[in-house]
């Protein structure tokens, strides 16, 4: 198991006001994916607990890919990761942010 | 297993129950937005033994607990999430259903539903899983003394295994699917154990028609069959629960007297289509392939009901 | 202690108890009344027939009515691990017969569980952890399953598994391990007398479970009995849920 952790500064808040959406499976290739609106409106920090070691410049990238898209302010981003490939990883922050910006 | 088509509806109630994660479930069995979760993921009681074993946790230790209202009547609700760990039984998994049905106690709500989808006990955690299995048995009982309905329902992708069918043979009244396995020891298990000649665990066929839905269903170990949809399942809950039975002795001399004559009629069977054969099922090899609809027809013409006291 | 050694120290005046293909059934005379005898024994797996006639035999104290206890004495297999059984509906079979000790002793017929040697998985949940007080002897050895066969499913070394054990009893099989996780309650002192020890552990015992209170107290499960309680409060409404 591997711990990593990114801070992010955002340009704007995310749209909506949920305070909290969860989505995806903590399985073989899957993940879950918990978002908080705990944050300043100008921070975005997400925690990952992954299964396989090693994969941190991969999930340094996505994420950041992720933040650079979707502006998350305000988001306290939670993974637990069961060995997800990028594209699931990726998949998973969006339909969390979709459900986020739900009125 | 009948593959049925992949739906195109964009109606949360006809998305299969069996692909559909836990959350998904209770979302539509529910009547709209009327699910509150206890201990949600935001709390994160997340299991304290499964880093020892270098596996990664879930925010809910794979169980949804809850209440809500199933047309317009409050209910507690569980939902297990079979793709985490199997849904199997680890400390918190099984502490959340034990307090579920204790509260039940003091609510009394019109029933409480119990979505199974495990593989019973979670062995990094055996001891604790056990443990809470025979707790949450104590605990169904005291509810249904006290009159209120146990449900269950099972259809999803783990089955119902291990001490999940112990659990499952302890509910008021039980609806399944075709998918919905209920087992105490599954294939692998027996097949490991022994061996192939035994069970073949890759025979899917064979385990579908000795563990599946449909047999269950036929020999009385179920008492609704309900198609691969959400809606379904929340049609067949709502008209089960009006039927449990008391949990007293007259209930439990009947399931006695109906247990003791499947051993008499079957106990010389060597497959699932011989009994339904003797059950007065003209043609068991179409069985696999019917749909709710079909199989209820086809429970209807047989010369007798199966029998539901649990 | 064998079984028979055991019936000699319930009952020193003599004894109805018998056991036929591994099942044991019959009473004995205890205190002012009975106690009648239910069992398991011999490494015996527990099988639909088995469990459908222990079933029977309990359902039968419930009928004569009385408050005569039940003793549910177990060396036995794991449940039985064949097709025939899972076929014909092991699971109802097993759940049958925990069911019936619940309504006995929800009936006034106190359950005692005593496990005097070995008793896994299903066979162990349906029997011995279906009583209201579960009592052990030195020398039992109750499991899930034992750590070659965890070995199997988790994939994990057997040497790591074994290294382990020594120090998390939440896994780890044996009587120690399950005293700690709260499913047994006590250990007998097999060189006194076990009717009086029976005795007061039934004056002893409530029909509450307080298994997880045990285990809480005994370090083997130190988070159940609070997710339990938080649960029960959110539902109560003693604690508002989450908005």
């Amino acid at each position: 198991m591997e711990k990593l952790t990114f801070r992010h500064r955002t340009s704007k808040p995310l749209p909506g006001t949920k305070a909290q959406a969860i989505t995806g499976v903590v399985a073989s290739g899957n993940l879950e994916v918990l978002m908080e609106r705990s944050l300043p409106a100008d921070a975005c920090i997400v925690e990952i607990d992954t299964a396989i070691n090693g994969y941190g410049p991969v999930w340094e990238a996505v994420v950041s890919d992720f933040v650079a898209r979707r502006q998350p302010g305000g988001l306290r981003i939670t993974i637990n990761d069961g060995g997800a490939r990028p594209d699931t990883v990726t998949l998973r922050l969006l339909q969390g942010a979709r459900l986020m910006e739900a009125v | 297993m009948a593959l049925s088509p992949v739906s195109l509806s964009a109606d949360p109630l006809d998305q299969s129950w069996y692909e559909a994660s836990a959350r998904a479930r209770i979302d539509a069995l529910l009547d709209p937005g009327t699910f509150e979760e206890f201990i949600g993921p935001e709390q994160r009681m997340m299991s304290p033994h499964l880093p020892a074993f270098d596996l990664p946790r879930a925010f809910d230790d794979g169980i949804v607990v809850g209440r809500g209202l199933l047309d317009g009547a409050t209910i507690l609700i569980a939902a297990q999430e079979g793709r985490f760990m199997g849904g199997a039984f680890g400390e918190i998994h099984g502490a959340k259903l034990v307090g579920l049905l204790r509260a039940a106690l003091a609510v009394r709500p019109a029933a409480v539903l119990i979505l199974f989808d495990t593989g019973g006990v979670r062995l990094q955690e055996a001891n604790a899983g056990e443990t809470a299995i025979a707790e949450i048995m104590r605990a169904i009982a005291d509810l249904r003394r006290a009159g209120v309905p146990v449900i269950g329902l099972i259809g999803g992708r783990a089955g119902c295994y291990g001490g999940g069918g112990l659990i499952a043979g302890t509910c008021s009244r039980l609806v399944v699917s075709e998918g919905g396995r209920i087992s105490v020891s599954g294939p692998e298990v027996i097949e490991t154990n022994k061996g192939a000649e035994e069970f073949d665990s890759r025979d899917r066929a064979l385990v579908w028609r000795t563990m599946g839905g449909k047999h269950r269903r036929l020999i009385g170990g179920a008492d609704a069959f309900a198609d691969d949809t959400i809606r379904a399942f929340r049609d067949a809950a709502m008209s089960q629960i009006g039927q449990a039975r008391p949990f007293d002795l007259a209930t439990l001399e009947a399931e006695q007297a109906r247990l003791e004559a499947r051993l008499d009629r079957f106990g010389d069977a060597r497959d699932a289509t011989e009994i339904w054969g003797r059950l007065g099922v003209n043609d068991p090899a179409s069985v696999p392939g019917l749909d709710a609809d079909r199989f209820d027809a086809l429970l209807a013409r047989l010369p007798e009901a199966p029998h539901d006291a649990r | 202690m064998t079984l028979a050694e055991i019936l000699a120290s319930l009952f020193p005046e003599g004894h109805g108890v018998a056991v036929v293909d591994g099942l044991i059934g019959g009473d004995g005379p205890f205190g002012a009344g009975r106690l009648a005898v239910v069992g398991i024994d011999g490494n015996t797996p527990l099988g639909i027939e088995g469990a459908c006639l222990l079933a029977g035999r309990v359902l039968d104290v419930v009928r004569r009515g009385g408050d005569v206890p039940i003793l549910v004495a177990i060396d036995s297999d794991s449940q039985r691990m064949s097709r025939r059984d899972e076929l014909l509906g092991l699971n109802e079979y097993l759940a049958h017969l925990a069911k019936a000790l619940l309504l006995a002793d929800a009936s006034g017929h106190p359950t005692i569980g005593l496990v005097y040697g070995h008793t896994a998985a299903g066979a162990f949940i349906a029997t011995a952890l279906a009583t209201r007080v579960l009592a052990a002897l030195p020398g039992a050895h109750p499991s899930v399953m034992d750590l070659a066969s965890v070995a199997r499913v988790t994939k994990l070394p057997l040497d790591r598994l074994e290294e382990m054990a020594t120090s998390t009893s939440v896994f780890a099989p044996g009587l120690d391990n399950m005293v700690k996780a709260g499913a047994v309650h006590t250990v007998l002192d097999p060189s006194t007398p076990l009717g009086p020890q029976i005795e007061s552990l039934i004056a002893g015992s409530s029909a509450t479970d307080c298994r997880d209170e045990l285990g809480q107290a005994r370090g083997g499960r130190l988070m159940a009995r609070d997710i339990a309680g938080r649960v029960v409060r959110a539902a109560t409404g003693d604690v508002a849920p989450r908005d």
